[in-house]
């Protein structure tokens, strides 16, 4: 156990690492989501009486947008470098690669959303932060990760490869995407987090299923 | 193994019969739905053909579901030729029930589309199998398309439950346009109708089970096919 | 129970309906160096990869030092290293870093001496702070050995270690090969380069069409003597 959470650890250090020297995916990921903020705010800024209420779509449909570049790259990258293998050989239950690619992919989409949240609410000029925001999306970023990863290590295996994740990914994402708008919704209006309590449950059943497939399928999606 | 020539023969007749009764029943046996508008009185027999045809739907992917898992639980092919008719016929079914699901959106509440929790996630259920498929398509190698393919059909089939969950609880808090039908009374369907319904429903499912044997024993065909252009260095 | 220590039994892996390995019957002894000849398409890679638990096989089974690969892949990658084509080295990790992370996925303890022991025999300790890109083709090879060997895994899969390497590189390869393989070590090996493959073996296969035709001592065998033989084989390898 002690060694699988430090195999676990060391995959999510190494992606790190190489992508602070890199920034390949991080630099790709964050000028996607200024530019997909910028193309919202000039496509509804003269039908929308108030360009807040457009919030909440535009901050999850930019989330998922901009997070499935990195999600592509996540097992891409290892597959045609042909590090895929020297994962492969480590002496442990090969769902601790999931894991640890899984959490890299979880670090990068969070770190672009540190650095998006921020600009829109410069862009949208609205303070629409809160701490259940943070929360809930923070939730549906970990289920997005969760079915992302596996289904990019699933992806890599096909000729269409990255045109293939979106595809595969957006109508399984479906639940978490409309929790999390309305949710958003909801606390931008003021709703308590009492009223919401069924969105969040939602997104946690979604995350925890999934986590606990994704751990069952792993190993026959890298397997020859 | 596949089902002998015979025993499918059999199998198909009894459908064919089965979908003779059905239609003279939803069109002719049956009463028409008083409780109903008049205008959309002959709109309403559809209910014959969308209800046994979301619940043939998804019955299919239920098998394709169970024998994704059989797949990878023992490799052996025929699972994948049974996940893949499955989700096949799912999609096909699907497709009836959305079109007819939309038809009798039009005289009923004057648009062929509305936000309905079950058309909508239907339509998603569609893009997911789409999708199934595209995935299929995309890996040459036999055995990998097949794992492959097994365990996205996983995925796919969890995420049906959440999805319709969560448009569910969507439209119940935001106002609905158009009211949706809250249980099968709206859809105009009296005692004196059970009969018809009890019928076509058991009618799609001899339908749907044939469908699955014609095309697991294709899929089988397929298969010897495959294996002797191999021997013949096609 | 036999001495050998990696049993193959009637081992046959397909891709669909195409068969790669046809039945694969083959024991090692712990400490020799088996190489194994074959074109490309033989099923060298496969069988391989198979040994090194990357790939399963459709049936057959394969036991090293008795216990079936089946009922412990985890506890076998432990004694396995594995050098590719491929290097399976991070172009953006220095070479210290790649042989840290890998020596953290084996579980390794106070792992730093071995990690400059290493370096110091494959003749990167110098570059250890560099990164993997931007050395050549020979030094990743002798990286790619390193870290195979970081483990020290009593057995050591090379899969056409030598492809891609110009004949200088090839050698020094070789040299390394012979140095660090010892008397230990259980070397498997395969190559298209008779010359080179014989240098190392003292046993040769040769793999054609799914099936070992050929299975000699090397010291039995010259160069000249296994050039013909193998030219027979690849050439009817070809038609069937």
């Amino acid at each position: 156990m002690k060694h699988y959470l430090q195999v676990v650890w060391v995959i999510l250090w190494k992606d790190l690492r190489i992508e602070l020297r890199s920034k390949d995916v991080f630099t790709s990921m964050a000028v996607f989501a200024v530019l997909a903020v910028m193309i919202f705010n000039f496509a509804f800024e003269l039908r929308v009486p108030d360009k807040t209420v457009v919030i909440p779509g535009v901050l999850w449909v930019t989330v998922t947008f901009s997070g499935i570049l990195g999600l592509g790259r996540a097992f891409i990258s290892e597959k045609d470098r042909g590090s895929m293998a020297g994962l492969l050989l480590a002496p442990v239950d090969r769902s601790a690669i999931y894991f640890g690619k899984m959490l890299a992919s979880l670090v990068f989409i969070l770190v672009v959303e540190a650095f998006l949240l921020p600009l829109m609410v410069v862009f949208f000029n609205t303070n629409f932060l809160s701490l259940p925001l943070l929360l809930i999306l923070f939730l549906g970023t970990l289920g997005f990760a969760v079915v992302g990863s596996i289904f990019s290590a699933l992806a890599v295996n096909t000729r269409t490869r990255e045109i293939l994740l979106p595809v595969l990914l957006f109508p399984i994402m479906l639940p978490v995407l409309m929790a999390g708008i309305r949710a958003t919704i909801g606390f931008m209006e003021g709703d308590t987090l009492a009223d919401m309590m069924k969105w969040f449950r939602l997104i946690f059943f979604f995350d925890i299923l999934y986590v606990v497939v994704a751990y069952l399928t792993f190993d026959y999606v890298v397997e020859e | 193994m596949t089902l002998s020539r015979s025993l499918l023969r059999i199998l198909n007749v009894i459908a064919l019969i089965g979908m003779l009764l059905a239609v003279y029943m939803a069109l002719i046996q049956a009463p028409d739905a008083v409780n109903v508008d008049p205008s959309i009185r002959p709109a309403q027999r559809i209910i014959y053909f969308h209800v046994p045809s979301a619940w043939s739907s998804m019955l299919a992917f239920l098998v394709a579901f169970v024998s994704s898992i059989l797949y990878l639980v023992t490799k052996h092919i025929r699972w994948d030729i049974w996940a893949r008719s499955a989700s096949e016929l799912g999609i096909a079914f699907t497709i009836a029930a959305v079109i007819s699901g939309s038809l009798w959106a039009k005289p009923a509440w004057n648009t062929y589309w509305t936000w309905d929790p079950r058309l909508t996630t239907y339509t998603i259920v569609l893009l997911l199998y789409i999708a199934y498929f595209m995935l299929r398509g995309a890996i040459d190698e036999p055995s990998r398309r097949a794992r492959l393919a097994a365990v996205y059909g996983i995925f796919a089939f969890l995420s049906v439950p959440l999805t319709f969950m969560s448009i569910r609880w969507w439209n119940t808090i935001h106002p609905v346009i158009v009211d949706a039908p809250s249980n099968e009374n709206k859809f105009g369907l009296g005692p004196n109708m059970l009969q018809a319904f009890g019928v076509t429903n058991l009618a799609f499912l001899l339908l749907f089970v044939a469908l699955l044997a014609n095309r697991i024993s294709l899929g089988w065909a397929e298969e010897r096919l495959e294996a002797l252009k191999d021997r013949l260095h096609f | 129970m036999s001495t050998a220590l990696i049993e193959v039994r009637a081992l046959r892996k397909a891709f669909g309906r195409q068969r790669v390995l046809k039945g694969i019957d083959l024991s090692i002894a712990a400490g020799s160096s088996v190489v194994i000849f074959g074109p490309n398409g033989a099923g060298k890679t496969t069988f391989l990869r198979i040994l090194a638990t990357l790939s399963k096989p459709t049936s057959g089974e394969v036991r090293i030092s008795g216990v079936n690969v089946k009922d412990n892949p985890e506890g076998i990658r432990q004694y396995l290293g594995l050098v590719t084509h491929a290097p399976l080295l991070y172009e953006d990790l220095t070479a210290q870093e790649n042989l840290r992370f890998y020596a953290r996925l084996y579980g390794m303890k106070d792992a730093e001496p071995r990690i400059q022991e290493l370096l110091e025999r494959v003749g990167l300790w110098h570059r250890r702070h560099d990164l993997v890109r931007t050395f050549s083709r020979g030094m990743v090879q002798r990286m790619a050995i390193a870290r195979a060997l970081l483990h020290n895994p009593p057995i050591l899969l090379l899969d056409e270690p030598d492809t891609g390497l110009d004949p200088q590189a090839a050698e020094m390869m070789t040299g390394l090969l012979r140095e660090i393989g010892g008397s230990q070590r259980t070397i498997l090996m395969t190559t298209h380069h008779l010359e080179r493959g014989l240098e190392l073996a003292d046993r040769v296969l040769i793999l054609v069409g799914g099936r070992i035709v050929f299975d000699q001592r090397a010291d039995a065998i010259s160069y000249e003597r296994l050039r013909p033989i193998y030219d027979e084989y690849v050439g009817e390898g070809a038609v069937t």
